[in-house]
């Protein structure tokens, strides 16, 4: 099957990128260096083609109740342009896709798929309406990956560049009294760039501040060229995928297909808290959404296996599946698995993530990675492994 | 990418590159080291050490990925570039230059290609 190209391919080729197939997508791989575009980010900004992400509009007056029963969150008790990470579950509590949903109205919702993920993410929350539509029958599915572009800007100077943004305003039907300086983390603003309808949110996937912007597909290239330009004076570079997961690798964010899959439910990866069994309907009993009743029972489990921080004490990296051992004797019996790892370009040695056994997942264990056949030393650390200064 | 390989070298399908000098030096070519992207750690094996044409020698580890390095040559290690293992980025920037990676006193060498073959293999 042949990759589909972001609306912004030819300002990929134009830059100069090295494109790789990613989720059925030619992607940015880099442009130039990733050490250089991880750093960018890290100390002024990156610009992100995120283009191949999903998204699906869930409208209708039954939206939030349908979203409620869909997915582990608590959609109705999201704001007016608020945004909240969330999960869509199979029935056993498996995680389907990890998403980021957006109350872009009253009765209007935005949910962001992974790229991988976006075609089952569609059809399973079309057939979760099919199914529920006896009791929130008033919702639509509406599949807009096709037709929007999403760029990001991340990193400490991401607020300056997109206040040095021409042609950016405020959208006469949305609030007056926020800008992109007054969002607050996680929420979003209608606005206009060139005369156009954008949606600005303050979110991201690096572990700094940033603003993504969903535009329609024509309009991406005007408004990646205008934060480019307006970037300059900034430090702002193009970034590709390698830069963006190690740096939510250094994030400690989880990658589905890596710390997420459908045999891991959000406990497992830490996340149990996404997971709302305290949300209820109108009537004010408790909503089936689906998973409910194995989550339930998953909370207050003892867990098999535990998401834990891996601090590498040598100079070789644990890479995903990699096996953890209990030392760095040969004979030491495996206790987990590397989920991700990677040399840290801002701590300056390697990281991982793992799911080991709850025995050996404390602060401070000293474990091991088997590298390759040699058996790595590392440290069980608190995640994230980098918080921004603040 | 292939018009900017030195012809004066021969080169590995698993893109190492090795001189006509004696003893040899040997390296990694651009095309392998543009595709992984920024190195961060250079793995070489010990000086005195033997090594077989085609085996596995050492590893090279950038923040995405990372690849073995194997022998192009049979023979005796003689010394190995302790400047890449401090600044692996030299293989990045100079992988024919500052950037190489060892030398070895040959006995006898492994299959090699020609500029020519192995940018053919490598447009």
């Amino acid at each position: 099957m042949t990759d589909l190209r972001s609306p912004l391919h030819d300002e990929h080729v134009a830059l100069g990128a090295a494109l790789t197939s990613f989720a059925g997508w030619q992607m940015p791989l880099r442009y130039t260096s990733d050490l250089a575009e991880h750093t960018a980010v890290r100390t002024a900004a990156g610009l992100f083609d995120l283009s191949h992400m999903g998204e699906i509009e869930v409208t209708g007056p039954d939206a939030g109740a349908f979203l409620d029963r869909a997915l582990v969150g608590n959609l109705t008790g999201l704001r007016v342009l608020g945004a909240r990470y969330t999960m869509i579950v199979q029935p056993d509590g498996g995680v389907i896709d990890d998403l980021v949903v957006y109350r872009t109205g009253a009765d209007a919702y935005l949910v962001v798929a992974n790229a991988s993920n976006h075609d089952v993410v569609l059809a399973e929350l079309r057939q979760r309406a099919a199914d529920a539509a006896a009791v929130v029958p008033d919702v639509e599915v509406s599949d807009r990956s096709a037709a929007t572009a999403l760029v990001a800007v991340q990193g400490p100077h991401a607020l300056a560049v997109v206040e040095a943004l021409g042609g950016l305003a405020v959208d006469p039907d949305g609030p007056a009294d926020v800008t992109p300086a007054t969002l607050r983390y996680y929420s979003c603003l209608p606005m206009r760039f060139e005369g156009r309808p954008v949606l600005v949110a303050r979110t991201g996937y690096t572990g700094e501040d940033g603003f993504e912007f969903f535009v329609a597909a024509d309009g991406a290239p005007a408004l990646w060229r205008a934060l480019l330009a307006a970037g300059t004076e900034h430090g702002v570079v193009p970034a590709g995928l390698s830069a963006r997961d190690s740096l939510r690798l250094e994030a400690g964010m989880p990658l589905y297909g890596n710390e997420l899959d459908r045999t891991t439910t959000p406990h497992d990866a830490g996340l149990g808290r996404v997971v709302r069994l305290d949300k209820v309907g109108a009537d004010g009993a408790p909503v089936p959404f689906v998973g409910r009743d194995a989550l339930a029972a998953r909370a207050h489990a003892t867990p098999a296996r535990v998401l834990v921080g891996l601090q590498g004490l040598g100079r070789r990296a644990a890479r995903h599946g990699y096996d953890v051992v209990a030392s760095t004797a040969p004979d030491a019996p495996v206790v987990g698995s590397v989920t991700s790892g990677a040399p840290s370009p801002t701590l300056g040695h390697p990281v991982a993530m793992a799911y080991v056994t709850p025995e050996v997942s404390a602060e401070g264990t000293e474990l091991a990675v088997d590298v390759r056949g040699r058996r790595e030393p590392v440290r069980v650390v608190p995640l994230p492994f980098y918080r921004r200064p603040r | 990418m292939a018009a900017d390989l030195p012809t004066n070298l021969q080169y590995t399908a698993e893109h190492e590159w090795v001189d006509a000098s004696s003893p040899v030096t040997v390296g990694i070519t651009a095309v392998a080291a543009d595709a992984l992207g920024d190195i961060v750690f250079v793995e070489l094996p010990t000086v005195g050490a033997d090594v077989t044409a085609g085996a596995v020698i050492g590893e090279i580890e950038s923040t995405k990925s990372v690849s073995e390095l194997f022998s192009p040559v049979s023979g005796t290690v003689v010394e190995v570039n302790e400047a890449v293992v401090d600044d692996p980025s030299l293989v990045n920037t100079d992988p024919y230059g500052a950037g190489w990676l060892l030398r070895v006193d040959v006995t006898s060498a492994g299959p090699l290609l020609s500029a020519e073959e192995y940018g053919a293999l490598n447009p």
